[in-house]
């Protein structure tokens, strides 16, 4: 099998399933138990989340664990929505982020709350100027992800959050899903105040994430019950997956330091054998993530294309999972201004540090034979 | 270009005539130990200042370190370049251009070389020249410039320096001898641990563990303080008391309104002796007069007539918010407010005498011999040492 829709999940690390299993055969303590059993558990917790927090270099109480991604742009979104209305109703995102984002901003809508959403370019980037231009006195939120899971755009973190910064009741969330272990951002810059990351997109387990909250913002929790990681986020701590994604975000990022550049190659090899096509263009912008390439194959139905390299145990995807079953059109595709050429016909192919020079030389390889079979019959 | 050099400026140091070598020593070696992560750093010093060569190290991580070493006044980054006009003159408009937020500046030459083609007058006048036609809307200031760029023209080369970073002052830890903490868990001992450490002291600790009454948990939190300090004093040995049966027998003899009295007593006989046999000098409290019972002028004139060790209380007449500021500054408030029982909230009485008289607890001691109890606890005593960057992780090394 060649897997290559490491955006839409990844199989978890040998290493992660197995402290998965020891965590939670070995220490199913309940962490707020108060007996030694529980204070095992707890002591695990703490250190598993000190280790994260070294990783990202937060401080530990700046680091909540959540259920995802989705839990975490959730509770950024509508905690801050909710806690801060009196401060003002207005909400910044763009038109390409995931839906757990916009389906939060359109929910908010629907309370009386005003959102805008900002254009992007042909590349999926924002424009910092149109960003300036639209906050206005009643903006308290600015979010806006770091990599694009479509395209693997790279939006200008810094800039906003320099610009962020300068707005005392402005909170910014960056919604870093598929930058995390790839990507590197910088959560020390003052301007950035909350963060979603998720487990499962770095060989960990589906079921956690977590919620980068900087000291001194406030959130009104979605959820509300036994005080658990500071009345954040209750409920009883995943202390098995928690361990897992800690455990995953570890050899992930040491991956990240050492393998970059393998990245790198399997991107540019699969580059120059796609534009070597004139049936496909390139959707992905050159600066873009190394793991994320994008591109379209017009009148070639992207759902046949996918089916037709599953036979061949290939896989890869149409747009992002999570909007993927609905209609055909890649809305990113769209709202970078391409026409129906190129969103009806979008295909992505997301790498993980674990996929070799071959086997993306054999997807190359079979993908264009595909094409050339579907022609024949298409044609 | 960009920073390569990080300048070091000894505070109080310099005043200490005689005791300077071992003052330098000492902070030099503290400096070395603080900074064993960074292995491409070297740390050389010069008759008056040290300097960190960060050969590609980048800076932001090693400054954060450098300000939790005591003993350092202030520290610049700087950059080594020949010693040439040219290269001067090039280092200073980049330095000056890294400091965006500058709207006016300053030029000091020093010319420790006094070879050098040109006087520092001089090479004030070249660079205020440059700098100007180079850049746009600066001005210079030489009274209150929002930027003092610094050139050292020395005989190996050329420093230019801007900026300058403060650090956290005080005296480099060991120079002033070692005291013996009693940390209990709450918010004031440890920052009365830091306050004592930036004076100098080297500290250990002294924790006093009650269990079933205390748990485990309560211990660990201890030891959670205590390897917080050790960001600023490198090792700490914490000696942990079984305290149980001394406590059960206070309360059990001693009415208990005294009894609370007579158990901070009782520890300050079990911390001198302790004291005594790690040759110790001294003990640190983190009393602060009047914020509860045990902590009035009678109650301390009570406690502290069984030591005739001195009692550092470095926070005697402080504020609590004062000591909340620090606390949390340092980084131990949030492990400090976890709510587990320790010694002093267990067989807390209804109402604890705030004025005890030390003629009363002289005929209530006086009835009750203690020293069984004193001694076992002693013997018991257990000693963990925390260092720094301890590589003995954790014991979930393998899960993680």
């Amino acid at each position: 099998m060649i897997y290559l829709d490491n955006s839409a999940t990844t199989s978890p690390y040998p290493e992660v399933l197995e402290s998965f299993r020891k965590v939670s055969e070995t220490y199913y303590g309940n962490p707020s138990s108060i007996h030694q059993f529980g204070g095992e558990a707890e002591k695990l917790l703490k250190t598993s989340k000190k280790q994260a927090a070294d990783l990202l270099k937060v401080s530990e109480q700046e680091l909540f664990f959540t259920s995802g991604g989705t839990e975490s742009n959730n509770t950024a979104i509508k905690g801050i929505a909710l806690k801060h209305q009196n401060r003002g109703r207005h909400i910044i995102t763009s038109q390409v982020e995931h839906p757990s984002v916009l389906e939060a901003c359109a929910a908010l809508e629907s309370l009386g709350f005003r959102v805008t959403y900002l254009s992007v370019n042909h590349e999926g980037k924002i424009d910092l100027d149109e960003l300036k231009r639209t906050i206005d006195g009643e903006t308290i939120l600015i979010s806006i992800m770091h990599v694009n899971n479509e395209l693997g755009t790279i939006q200008p973190i810094k800039e906003i959050a320099d610009l962020a910064a300068k707005y005392p009741k402005l909170f910014f969330h960056v919604d870093h899903v598929q930058g995390l272990g790839k990507v590197p951002l910088d959560l020390s810059h003052p301007g950035i105040d909350l963060c979603s990351m998720s487990s499962h997109k770095i060989h960990g387990l589906k079921g956690t994430g977590a919620l980068y909250i900087q000291k001194g913002t406030t959130l009104f929790p979605l959820l509300h019950g036994g005080g658990q990681e500071s009345s954040q986020r209750p409920g009883t701590e995943n202390l098995a997956g928690i361990v897992a994604m800690v455990k995953a975000m570890r050899l992930t990022m040491e991956k990240q330091r050492h393998s970059y550049q393998h990245l790198e190659k399997l991107s540019a090899i699969i580059r120059t054998a796609l534009h070597q096509d004139h049936r496909i263009v390139i959707n992905s912008p050159e600066d873009g993530a190394p793991h994320i390439l994008n591109f379209s194959v017009p009148n070639f139905k992207p759902e046949v294309v996918i089916h037709a390299l599953g036979k061949e145990n290939i896989f890869i995807s149409t747009k992002s999972a999570c909007s993927s079953k609905h209609s055909d059109e890649s809305a990113v595709l769209a709202a970078c201004g391409w026409g129906e050429d190129r969103s009806h016909f979008g295909l992505r192919i997301s790498l993980s540090y674990q996929n070799t020079e071959e086997e993306v030389r054999e997807f190359c390889k079979t993908f264009i034979h595909v094409l050339d079979q579907l022609n024949n019959v298409m044609g | 270009m960009q920073y390569d050099h990080i300048v070091i400026r000894y505070g109080e140091l310099s005043l200490k005539g005689k005791n300077k070598k071992q003052f330098i020593g000492q902070l030099r070696e503290n400096l070395k130990q603080k900074l064993r992560p960074f292995s491409n750093i070297k740390l050389f010093q010069t008759r008056d200042r040290m300097y960190i060569k960060l050969n590609g190290q980048e800076h932001e991580p090693v400054i954060e370190k450098c300000q939790e070493v005591f003993g350092i006044q202030s520290l610049n980054l700087a950059i080594r370049v020949e010693n040439s006009i040219d290269q001067i003159k090039e280092g200073a408009l980049w330095a000056l251009r890294e400091e965006k937020q500058a709207k006016t500046f300053k030029i000091t030459t020093k010319r420790p070389n006094k070879n050098f083609e040109v006087s520092s007058q001089e090479m004030n006048q070249i660079l205020g020249g440059h700098l100007l036609s180079n850049t746009d809307n600066l001005t210079v200031d030489v009274h209150n410039p929002d930027v003092e760029i610094r050139v050292e023209i020395r005989h190996d080369a050329a420093y230019i320096m801007a900026g300058k970073i403060p650090a956290s002052g005080g005296l480099p830890v060991g120079t002033t001898g070692k005291s013996l903490l009693l940390l209990s868990g709450g918010i004031d001992s440890p920052v009365a641990g830091y306050l004592a450490m930036k004076r100098g002291v080297q500290v250990e600790a002294i924790h006093f563990h009650s269990p079933p009454y205390t748990s485990d948990r309560a211990k660990q939190k201890v030891l959670d303080l205590a390897r917080e300090l050790t960001k600023f004093g490198h090792e700490i040995r914490v000696h942990v008391v079984p305290f149980t049966e001394l406590q059960q027998k206070i309360f059990r003899e001693v009415p208990e309104n005294y009894g609370m009295t007579v158990m901070r007593r009782q520890m300050m006989r079990v911390s001198e002796r302790l004291a005594e046999r790690e040759n110790i000098l001294s003990l640190t409290t983190g009393e602060s007069l009047g914020q509860v019972a045990s902590q009035t002028m009678e109650s301390m004139n009570a406690i502290n007539e069984v030591t005739n060790y001195p009692v550092i209380r470095p926070l005697v007449t402080m504020d609590k918010v004062d000591i909340i500021d620090i606390s949390r500054r340092i980084g131990t408030y949030e492990t400090s407010i976890l709510p587990y029982e320790d010694c002093c909230t267990i067989f807390v009485p209804k109402q604890p005498k705030t004025r005890p008289s030390r003629e009363k607890i002289h005929q209530f001691e006086h009835h009750v011999d203690f020293t069984p109890e004193i001694e076992k606890a002693l013997d018991g005593i257990e000693t963990i040492t925390l260092t720094e960057h301890d590589q003995t992780k954790s014991e979930f090394e393998d899960l993680l």
